[in-house]
């Protein structure tokens, strides 16, 4: 079952074509890579899949959301957390998850439990009346996941979620993604570490604003007779440098 | 309207766990107060006066002892002529010359009324106002003692001259002036800072995605600092009229809807501001240098616009800060109806709408 069918996508910014036909289809529990060296075209589909940003043309539906009319049902119904990442540092861990959990319209009680399941969770419970500011970075974007998910979302759009992480953190981040994935939630991540690019179920490669391969890492790496993914990615976006 | 208000309380969390912030919002205004406050001395005694009595007759001498036996005054000369006056300002001997008209009593006893004139050195604002104040007071008692005794009702008109200053900056300036500034800083810089402040921090994108309307994030930001503001304006009142003794002679309530109407204007600038600037220092230093600056020389706060030279005059006319003063030195100190200052207000609500129309058109741009 596909949750986000994507069908001849057009951004224009004036005479600028920042996604330029694109077509791609997501299936419901799947772990969806979004690749591309900056200036892709990334950003901007993924403003649009989240109902920031309308497209010039194509058809786009999102959880079964036309993202052109339906922008408001889309919101309630999607996670979200970027690099720069989305907790107040000045806000305790509850008071965050108490805004988050208002601002989606849950109930108190639905709050509380949600807390506590999450925190359990995470093994963070005592830790609830703590200032944001005061945790490190590798609990602060783990919390920030949680946070992304407190509304039980369909799918879950990470912007390069784990920028400036180290590599321990960003396995256990990894482990919270699966888990996530295999709970049924659809995962859409973009990222600039390769290495995670092979964690991914299905990748696509965008280049210039369009979307140069699309397939499991795996077929991916067979496909441009690859040793891992990072090298895929150089052949399709520099295909000028040779080894 | 559930999500709205989790949205509020997480902005007054910012606000009441930032020390910094809660010093600029609660502690400048009341010291900025009571600086203007106790810097203008209220008090005088003894100023040196001199009389240009053209009569010399018995109610003359009688006004001119009340005057003397206040305690305010202290007489410097008697003038002979009129050519006298300049110089004794200029010699700097007097603060205050009183010209009683030719005929003074018998204009008095025949048509009922007579003239006094009040020509002060206005190059000292403050005293002279309060000197003035002082002296008509005086005059204003005498008369209805007078009104009291006689049949028919007397009246002396005080004609009022300030020499060197006639822009007449007066000590109760400082409240209106002192207020503009407090409600740009507060509702402009501080909305404009914390707005961008999620722009930077990345958290509006957050804030965007969520089913949060565009319009509520925005209202839910200015939202506290309007309440804020508004806790303001109340305490500076109260701290004029009750540690300073300064009138509201017009209606409370119109002054009131005035502070507010201009509260609206100075969020609505803040909501421009964040919309152009990227980061908190840029949306600062627009605040700062841009807005700041500008309304506390151009505004008349400083710098009587009657004496600016014609272009920055002219420029004055775009400054918010200019009407609203306007306004408030109207209502409180003259007490001004609506009917008075209908105009200004007119200004400031197209001021305010335009800057609505072009944050709209800013945030629209962005997306």
């Amino acid at each position: 079952m596909n949750i986000i069918t994507v069908k001849n996508l057009v951004k224009k910014f004036g005479s600028f074509t920042a996604n330029d036909n694109l077509n791609f289809e997501v299936r419901k529990g799947e772990i969806f890579g979004f690749l591309g060296a900056n200036g892709a075209g990334k950003t901007t589909a993924i403003r649009i899949l989240c109902g920031l940003s309308t497209p010039t043309s194509g058809e786009i539906s999102v959880a079964g959301y036309n993202v052109y009319t339906q922008t408001e049902e889309l919101k309630k119904n999607i996670g979200y957390m970027s690099q720069k990442f989305s907790l107040y540092e000045d806000l305790t861990i509850y008071e965050n998850i108490e805004l988050y959990g208002g601002i989606y319209g849950l109930g108190l009680k639905k709050i509380k439990h949600r807390t506590t399941e999450l925190l359990s969770n995470l093994k963070m419970y005592e830790l609830k009346d703590t200032l944001i500011g005061k945790l490190p970075l590798g609990w602060k974007q783990k919390l920030a996941f949680s946070v992304a998910m407190l509304h039980e979302p369909a799918i879950v759009f990470l912007d390069e979620p784990t920028g400036g992480v180290d590599p321990v953190t960003r396995r256990q981040f990894w482990d919270l993604i699966y888990e996530a994935s295999n709970s049924g939630v659809t995962i859409f991540v973009t990222t600039h570490y390769m290495d995670e690019a092979e964690y991914c179920d299905r990748v696509t490669i965008m280049n210039n604003g369009i979307i140069e391969a699309l397939d499991t890492p795996n077929n991916l790496k067979e496909k441009y007779s690859a040793k891992n993914m990072n090298e895929v990615f150089i052949k399709i976006a520099r295909p000028n440098i040779t080894h | 309207m559930k999500k709205f208000l989790s949205f509020i309380k997480k902005e007054f969390l910012h606000i009441f766990r930032d020390v910094r912030t809660l010093i600029i919002i609660f502690g400048i205004p009341i010291a900025e107060i009571l600086i203007f406050g106790f810097a203008i001395n209220t008090d005088i005694k003894d100023a040196r006066i001199a009389i240009l009595d053209l009569s010399k007759d018995a109610t003359t001498q009688q006004i001119t002892n009340k005057l003397l036996s206040s305690g305010y005054f202290m007489l410097e000369t008697h003038l002979q002529t009129s050519d006298q006056i300049e110089e004794i300002f200029r010699a700097g001997r007097v603060k205050e010359v009183i010209v009683f008209e030719q005929n003074f009593a018998k204009r008095l006893e025949a048509e009922g009324k007579a003239d006094i004139q009040l020509i002060l050195d206005a190059s000292e604002p403050n005293t002279a106002n309060i000197l003035q104040g002082y002296t008509s007071n005086i005059i204003y008692t005498y008369v209805n003692e007078l009104n009291n005794l006689l049949p028919q009702n007397i009246v002396i008109n005080s004609t009022v001259r300030m020499q060197y200053n006639p822009g007449m900056k007066s000590v109760f300036m400082f409240v209106p002036g002192t207020m503009a500034i407090i409600l740009i800083l507060i509702s402009a810089l501080m909305t404009s800072v914390t707005i961008t402040r999620e722009k930077e921090l990345g958290t509006m994108e957050v804030l965007l995605v969520s089913p949060l309307h565009p319009t509520h994030i925005i209202l839910g930001k200015v939202t506290p600092y309007l309440v804020l503001s508004f806790i303001n304006v109340i305490s500076i009142l109260g701290l004029a009229y009750f540690v300073f003794g300064l009138p509201i002679k017009g209606n409370l309530f119109l002054l009131i809807a005035e502070c507010l109407l201009f509260i609206f204007l100075s969020l609505s600038l803040g909501i421009l501001i964040s919309t152009v600037s990227k980061t908190m220092q840029q949306a600062m230093l627009i605040s700062m240098i841009g807005l700041m600056m500008p309304s506390m020389l151009l505004s008349g706060f400083i710098f009587p616009v009657e004496n600016m030279p014609d272009i920055l005059y002219y420029i004055s006319f775009a400054m918010p800060p200019r009407w609203f003063i306007e306004i408030v030195k109207d209502i409180m100190i003259k007490g001004s109806g609506l009917q008075m200052v209908w105009e200004e207000t007119l200004i400031l609500i197209g001021m305010t709408l335009f800057f609505i129309a072009m944050s709209i058109r800013k945030f629209k741009i962005r997306l």
